[in-house]
């Protein structure tokens, strides 16, 4: 290789250069149609990108509004014992969230520990759940929509581009964060409110201790609804746990868990249970799968597609300057030169065409994505590169066998035979 | 001798057939000397002026060039004898058409010498001596057609070559101009030596050779 390379250094590969510069200026319309395909090429893989990018971070947040889709339960317990809220369930220490939070895994989006057990509230068996309000707020968006966390947008990986740290709010360690649900505050259920009639503001007896109503949730649909929920360390304190807990709640990102983030957890927490809400995380990892796969799709369409059109410009350019490499290889260039003209014309057709590729794919992406698909575009500058390094992939795999055929053509293709 | 030939043969396969374009030819070309091949269409003497520049490999026979047998296995070999040795005049005058005459010129010079500046001085030396010093920056298209051949003389000589080959280089020409170019290709010849081998169909022009070839079905008579 590198004795080819001094060869044609020798042989002033920079006049090379000149000559492939000026035959590209000579045949500016032919340049122009050969760019075409690969431009348009480019273009649709970056405005799909671009696209893609932002509808991804849109998908993104719906999913998370699915709640959190890691467990992580006492050894002992199931994932029964974490519904049904048994008296007897067993607790591990409420430092292992701190445990979780110095290890700065990536893709902890969010932590919620709670204490969950039966009480009794006049007749009736009632299940209260003891949280840290901000945690269990971040990570139910539902709960964010009926107002209890007013101006603080969603949740989990979408909504907090960029590495974030865990969200853990600690009365010890931050202690605006409990502010919203003070040691005498709770929340009910709408499900509890029916059934014990009781509204905002009123007061619950729990375990003998007065608590203030300060929001009725809104209707979820799920098992909150049938919860009263005081904060973590009142609960605690009322039913003479220590600091125990009986769940960790985690929203994790998709991509991490696909990445063994579970693993990485046990390892932090090896006397625990760890498990993921499977329906959630399933659908998150198969709807990022099938983004991904869509964009691949794509992408072998247009380097299959792309190298096909290069390829059938660059023969159709040999063929028209058979005389050309004659004259060429007639005054004593090689054919190695040939092959360095043909694939360097293919490089620079590249460059040219990534670059067109890319700004014509960002500009269609920002103008038709509001239009069509309702979202926001905004250039991604690294797709530059990419676009670039894809367009001269394409070139130069197109280029190949016309370059080889162009070797094959014998030094007195411009004269006349007798 | 500058070349010898013994008993070269070049055979064309078609579909009615196998043609022997050069048919077992022997010659010997002293150096210096200005050689016209002459001979009806399908003579074989184009391809005996392609193989004696190394741009056609023979089927059968020897070719010695400087008392060294040229060895027709090796492309790089034969590039490096084309543009060591050898310069090309065509009828149809070969000049790549998105080049400026000079630059015609300079693509030559540039196969064995990367240093711009001197092949461009170089290059204009040679379009002065063949009368084109106005017309450096023209394209061929922007050239007559002697003009386009005394370029293409002009790129022949760039890099000192001890054989001159010419493929009927008079016969896009009219008369006058034919002439023009014949005193060209005389004065290289005998002011540097150049040894010249020129395929003509016109007689007049072979009358201006030292050693006078005329081919009949790839043999000489």
């Amino acid at each position: 290789m590198y004795l080819v390379l001094a060869d044609l250094k020798n042989s002033g590969h920079v006049r090379l250069t000149e000559l492939i510069l000026k035959e590209l200026w000579h045949r500016k319309s032919q340049l122009v149609s050969g760019l075409l395909a690969i431009t348009l090429g480019i273009g649709v893989i970056v405005g799909i990108r671009s696209i893609s990018v932002v509808s991804e971070k849109a998908v993104a947040v719906n999913l998370d509004n699915l709640g959190a889709n890691i467990l992580v339960l006492p050894q002992a317990a199931s994932v029964d014992n974490y519904y049904s809220a048994d008296i007897d369930a067993p607790t591990f220490p409420e430092s292992y969230v701190e445990k979780i939070l110095t290890s700065t895994l990536p893709g902890v989006e969010n932590m919620s520990p709670k204490l969950t057990r039966r009480v009794k509230i006049g007749n009736h068996n009632i299940v209260l759940t003891g949280i840290l309000p901000k945690s269990e707020i971040a990570s139910k968006p539902l709960w964010q929509n009926g107002g209890l966390l007013g101006g603080h947008g969603g949740a989990g990986c979408a909504a907090k581009p960029g590495a974030e740290p865990a969200k853990y709010v600690d009365e010890k360690l931050q202690r605006k964060g409990i502010d919203s649900l003070s040691s005498s505050d709770c929340f009910v259920g709408s499900a509890v409110a029916q059934k014990l009639k009781v509204k905002q503001f009123d007061t619950l007896f729990l375990e003998n201790k007065p608590f203030t109503i300060v929001k009725v949730l809104p209707e979820t649909g799920t098992v909150d609804d049938d919860r009263v929920f005081a904060n973590l360390h009142s609960v605690q304190q009322l039913l003479g746990t220590g600091q125990q807990v009986s769940a960790i709640e985690i929203m994790g990102c998709c991509s991490a868990i696909s990445d063994n983030l579970l693993g990485k957890l046990r390892n932090i927490l090896p006397d625990t249970r760890i498990t993921t809400i499977g329906q959630i995380v399933s659908t998150q990892i198969e709807t990022n799968r099938l983004m991904n796969k869509i964009s691949l799709v794509f992408l072998i369409i247009i380097i299959f597609v792309g190298s096909i059109s290069i390829g059938n410009y660059i023969w159709a350019n040999v063929n028209e300057r058979r005389k050309e490499i004659g004259i060429l290889r007639m005054i004593g260039y090689h054919k190695r030169h040939v092959y360095y003209i043909l694939v360097l014309k293919a490089i620079v057709m590249g460059f040219v065409g990534g670059t067109a590729g890319y700004i014509a794919g960002t500009f269609a992406a920002i103008w038709l994505a509001p239009q069509f698909v309702g979202i926001q575009v905004n250039p991604i500058y690294t797709l530059l590169l990419t676009s670039i390094a894809i367009s001269i992939t394409i070139s130069v795999i197109g280029s190949l066998i016309p370059a080889y055929m162009a070797g094959k053509i014998e030094p007195f293709s411009n004269m006349q035979e007798d | 001798m500058i070349i010898q030939i013994k008993n070269l043969t070049k055979t064309y396969h078609r579909h009615d057939g196998a043609i022997n374009a050069v048919d077992n030819l022997s010659l010997d070309i002293p150096r210096g000397a200005f050689v016209t091949i002459t001979g009806a269409s399908g003579s074989g003497k184009t391809t005996l002026l392609l193989m004696m520049g190394g741009l056609l490999r023979f089927t059968s026979g020897q070719m010695i060039y400087n008392d060294r047998e040229i060895n027709l296995r090796d492309e790089d070999e034969l590039a490096s004898f084309r543009s060591n040795h050898v310069g090309f005049v065509m009828q149809s005058f070969a000049l790549v058409p998105y080049l400026t005459a000079v630059e015609n010129i300079m693509l030559a010079l540039n196969v064995k010498c990367s240093d711009k500046s001197k092949n461009r001085k170089r290059a204009i030396e040679l379009l002065d001596w063949v009368g084109l010093d106005d017309r450096t920056t023209h394209y061929p298209k922007e050239l007559s057609a002697g003009q386009q051949q005394r370029v293409a003389i002009a790129r022949a000589l760039a890099n000192n070559p001890e054989l001159l080959l010419a493929d009927e280089p008079t016969g896009n020409l009219d008369p006058s101009l034919s002439e023009e170019i014949l005193s060209i290709l005389k004065e290289i010849n005998q002011k540097h030596n150049t040894t010249i081998i020129m395929v003509t169909h016109s007689p007049k022009a072979a009358d201006h050779g030292s050693l006078q070839i005329k081919l009949l079905k790839g043999k000489i008579i």
